[in-house]
């Protein structure tokens, strides 16, 4: 095994343990705690929120034109559809795109 | 174990299972095009189990991000579990030490979901539910990632089939999932805009981590509406 493939191992391994722990953490914290703190929770509580959309504005931003547009049409289903749904559309969007038009 | 209770956990969990399937054979294929090999997708898969950070793992690793940096995102992803754990604490005290580890293994979204829907409708959150419903969801989870591995290796250039776009829509959709949450517009606008600004001035992966704090920090320094220990809304995953 190479070096690189292990600490591709070691990574797995350390993010099933991050997992893992923010799935007991709550429980172990309730049992010790009497409330969190409102800023705290605020906090907490936007965590995927804003992490999950540095994932989606850069790409948006410079993923070029047929990214953008399948993106924007896929955020329209989004906004009514599952989000299966969001990845059949945007998908078929950016393959018309791709192979029809450009 | 109770067998009536377990079998009802499975077919609770069966249709969850059917939906999340096309995303773990996506994310299958996509580890695979991230330099991954099927066994190391499947054992991802196996040890983390929880999909949204699984593919932010893939991508961050694929795009060289600095190891800890990976992980860190990955447990940013999931912090949303802290929470889930701390509510569902209270339907679960009775599970002894060792189902209590297999219970908080087993604790994506769905489960949780379901677990809090199952106790306000009085019925008992027993460990035989919990884990049919748990197992019915974990292991096709496994077997659709070596699916979606095998066939992704066959792909050659994932841009002429449209792959690359999968990534940023599924993190759109997981996104818009936490629409209803509070102070969800500002929190977003705020790691947008600086999540494009640091990805062109400092440059991935930094542009993640810079994004993120932007949007938490927005977060804490608005002015607090909700009652303290309320717990927020369910989101669900996929």
């Amino acid at each position: 095994m190479d070096a690189q493939h292990l600490t591709l191992i070691y990574l797995i391994i350390a993010a099933a343990v991050a997992t893992f722990a923010t799935r007991v953490g709550g429980y172990v914290l309730i049992t010790q705690l009497k409330h969190i703190p409102p800023r705290i929770e605020a906090a907490l509580n936007a965590v995927p929120a804003a992490v999950l959309t540095t994932l989606v504005a850069p790409a948006f931003v410079y993923g070029g034109f047929d990214v953008a547009t399948s993106m924007l049409v896929a955020f329209a289903v989004g906004l009514r559809l599952s989000s299966l749904r969001m990845l059949l559309v945007g998908w078929i969007v950016v393959m018309v795109i791709r192979h029809l038009i450009l | 174990m109770n067998r009536d209770e377990f079998r009802e956990g499975l077919r609770g969990g069966f249709p969850i299972m059917v939906a999340a399937s096309p995303f773990g054979a996506l994310f299958g294929a996509l580890a695979v095009d991230n330099g991954f090999s099927i066994a190391d997708a499947v054992f991802m898969s196996a040890a983390v189990y929880a999909g949204a950070s699984q593919m932010v793992g893939i991508e961050l690793f694929g795009n060289n991000v600095q190891p800890w940096l990976v992980v860190l995102s990955v447990f940013a992803v999931n912090f949303r579990h802290v929470l889930y754990s701390a509510s569902i604490a209270k339907h679960i005290r009775h599970f002894t030490l060792v189902q209590k580890f297999f219970a908080f293994f087993l604790l994506i979204d769905p489960q949780y979901a379901e677990s809090e829907r199952r106790a306000e409708r009085g019925l008992p959150v027993s460990f035989s539910w919990y884990l049919g419903f748990g197992l019915i969801i974990y292991f096709p989870w496994l077997v659709n990632t070596a699916i979606g591995a095998v066939f992704g290796q066959l792909i050659g250039d994932p841009k002429a089939i449209g792959l690359d776009v999968l990534l940023p829509i599924y993190f759109l959709g997981l996104v818009l999932g936490f629409r209803q949450r509070d102070r969800f517009l500002p929190v977003v606008a705020a790691s947008a805009v600086a999540s494009v600004a640091a990805m062109h001035f400092v440059g991935s992966p930094w542009h993640v981590s810079i994004g993120a704090l932007a949007g938490v920090l927005l977060a804490a320094c608005l002015p607090q509406e909700r009652e303290p220990g309320e717990m927020p809304a369910i989101e669900k995953e996929a």
